[in-house]
């Protein structure tokens, strides 16, 4: 190949990768290679039980490593097969792309501590790990991802993942959730995906650092609205924004505690993400124009979605309902524009993946030591678990947004930026929601922790199959709970390099020349 | 299905697709064809051998379950672009030997392999499919 006439440095980048960039594709190759490996191991649950936590432990090291490695020097970027941007397929990480990278994996890491909890159980449905790691190869290869048609294969790969894990057990209700779940979200794809053509002709590249920089150098003539539109509508649906966000609470109670779990820290957050990335790096402009339209959705989700949990009778209903009223915030965010608001739904969706997580994985133990997930038939949960309860107290108060946990910043940082741009409103909807949110959580503890137990006639009669018949959550499969719980207690108490990070990673996405420059080299210029 | 013809052509038919599938993948390094394509035609070989003697016998035929040939294939992929990391070039660059075999040289490179699992993968996936689906057929 040496001999080749062609003059290979206009094709290939010449220069050799840093051995601290390869932690951009490592976390994808890393989840890809285990999951294919637990495919061969198919059969042994505990072995691949054990090789998930392994995995999933590296990755966390590999993310925290890729935080550090851009907090020192900025984004990252390795072109994959050696091929010049833009017309090879670039990795990039940004901060933003870090912090929901590292977010996911520890979310995931404890999911996978948990079920190693409830091995009776997986034991027989030996393809919960795989899938978890092709999940978790979707989810990272999204957040790392500086190629919008990469984007759109990366989302088909965790939304194929989530069908597995969705329908593992095969009870009817659980094909029920799954078949809404499925149908909305590949109507959503189906758009990202006619979205990412349509962009293709209007600006030739797919390489999200190049239409950053030709975004602004377009005529008038080419109907960007259009596109953000669509791209916003697919997203926001991905994202279970208001009115599209039907299928999350009619479907994120159905599968095992533990997938449900999965799906509240990381599937909706892969959409704010992209919604991030497409409206405030890659479209500043067409986001303002239509950031009226996001507010308003916005505040209806917050509202809608703390509502809709003020009036479910079944626990895990409720916390569907609380990831959408979450989401909102994001979305206000996200309306707001500005690094300030920015950095505040940055913060808020690490947060908001932390606590959900956890949420779910502590009332899946709720619901099994009480034998039902009915808020009515639960009861006297307090007095029987009481480790339990205070970590599930102190989760409600972190999600509600009281401090000193770690729900209390991000909303705090909204609330500012929604003041500053006069947006009084928004910051009205941001208070309201986070009161009912405390009003729902503070009914559901009350009624299913301190009030004691029913009697035994009545609560017999509302037994649910799926709550399983142990009566004690064990040790291994509280303590992720508990770590999740001092993830979210100290970002409440020392948020400070949490903010930081954010406010770096806002300001990369609302002025990308870094991001740019990590592609295309440092001449270039946005 | 309980045809002497079928039964008589199948095992012929199937060793040459199985052979010309092989072709199509060496053959998609330049030329129009790939890893893809060959296990598709790989994976219509199974079915016919499936049709003619039932699933039982291609299950037992492929010795492995067809998702562990998936998960293998998918695996070759993976570190057939992760070999690019040590010789410092960016992930899933191709790297070419070529060893002289018998007076030949041979090129062999990691974006061969890289299709090699690809093909495992089609063959894997795509065979599961067909198998359980024709499974279920034969229950009813």
């Amino acid at each position: 190949m040496a001999s080749s006439p062609i003059d290979l440095s206009l094709a290939l980048v010449t220069e050799a990768p840093d051995a601290a960039d390869w932690l951009v594709v490592l976390p994808v190759a890393l989840c890809i290679a285990t999951g294919a490996l637990m495919t061969m191991l198919r059969g042994r649950p505990s072995l691949q039980g054990w090789l998930a936590v392994l995995a999933l432990g590296v990755l966390v090291m590999l993310n925290i490593g890729l935080v550090f490695h851009i907090g020192a020097s900025g984004p990252v970027t390795m072109m994959v097969g050696r091929w010049l941007p833009p017309f090879g397929i670039a990795f990039t990480a940004d901060m933003t792309g870090a912090l929901f990278s590292l977010s996911a994996s520890v979310v995931a890491f404890a999911c996978a501590l948990h079920s190693l909890g409830d091995i009776s159980e997986t034991g027989r449905r030996h393809g919960f790990y795989p899938f978890l790691l092709l999940l978790m190869a979707g989810v990272s290869g999204a957040f790392l991802t500086g190629d919008i048609f990469n984007l759109y294969v990366w989302f088909e790969v965790l939304l194929i993942s989530s069908f597995g894990l969705l329908v593992i057990g095969s009870e009817h209700r659980q094909i029920d959730g799954a078949v809404k779940y499925g149908f909305l979200n590949l109507v959503a794809t189906t758009l990202f995906l006619i979205a990412t053509g349509y962009l293709y002709g209007i600006f030739g590249t797919l390489n999200m650092a190049d239409i950053a920089r030709k975004a602004g150098t377009l005529p008038d003539s080419a109907p960007l609205m259009t596109l953000v539109a669509l791209y916003l509508f697919a997203f926001a649906m991905k994202a279970a924004a208001f009115p599209v966000n039907f299928w999350l609470p009619a479907s994120y109670h159905t599968p095992r505690i533990v997938v449900s779990a999965l799906f509240a820290g990381l599937l909706t957050k892969v959409g704010v993400y992209a919604l991030l990335r497409i409206g405030v790096m890659l479209f500043p402009t067409e986001r303002e124009a239509l950031s009226t339209v996001i507010a308003v959705v916005a505040g209806f989700t917050m509202i809608t979605g703390a509502l809709g949990a003020l009036a479910q009778a079944d626990m895990r209903r409720l916390l569907g309902y609380l990831v959408v009223s979450g989401i909102g915030a994001m979305l206000a965010g996200l309306a707001l524009g500005g690094a300030d608001a920015v950095s505040g739904a940055i913060v808020y969706g690490v947060h908001s993946m932390l606590v959900m997580s956890a949420l779910y994985l502590a009332i899946g133990l709720a619901g099994r030591a009480a034998g039902t997930f009915s808020i009515g038939g639960a009861g006297g949960l307090w007095q029987r678990e009481l480790t339990l309860s205070a970590l599930t107290l102190v989760l409600f108060f972190s999600v509600s947004g009281l401090p000193p946990f770690s729900g209390f910043w991000p909303k705090l940082m909204l609330v500012k930026a929604a003041l500053a741009q006069g947006a009084g409103w928004l910051a009205a909807a941001l208070l309201v929601s986070g009161f009912l949110t405390t009003i729902a959580v503070g009914r559901l503890f009350l009624i299913a922790y301190w009030r004691p137990a029913p009697l035994a006639s009545s609560a017999g009669a509302e037994r649910d199959p799926s709550s399983g018949g142990r009566k004690r959550g064990s040790a291994a499969s509280l303590l992720p709970v508990f770590a999740l719980m001092l993830a979210s207690i100290g970002i409440g108490l020392y948020p400070e390099p949490l903010i930081a990070a954010a406010t770096t990673a806002a300001e990369g996405l609302v002025s990308p020349l870094a991001y740019v420059q990590s592609v295309f080299g440092t001449e270039a210029t946005p | 299905m309980n045809s002497v013809i079928l039964r008589t052509v199948a095992p012929a038919l199937v060793s040459l697709m199985v052979l010309f599938s092989i072709f199509v993948l060496l053959r998609g390094h330049n030329e129009p064809g790939g890893g893809f394509i060959g296990g598709l035609i790989a994976v219509a070989a199974l079915s016919i051998y499936g049709i003619a003697f039932g699933v039982g016998a291609v299950r037992r035929a492929l010795y492995f379950h067809p998702i562990v040939i998936a998960g293998s294939g998918l695996l070759l992929a993976t570190v057939s672009g992760l070999v690019s990391a040590f010789f410092g070039v960016p992930f899933m660059t191709g790297l070419w030997v070529t060893p002289v075999i018998l007076g030949t040289e041979i090129p062999l490179a990691t974006v061969m392999s890289f299709d090699v699992g690809v093909y495992l993968v089609v063959v894997g996936a795509i065979g599961a499919v067909a198998l359980s689906l024709e499974e279920e057929e034969d229950e009813t």
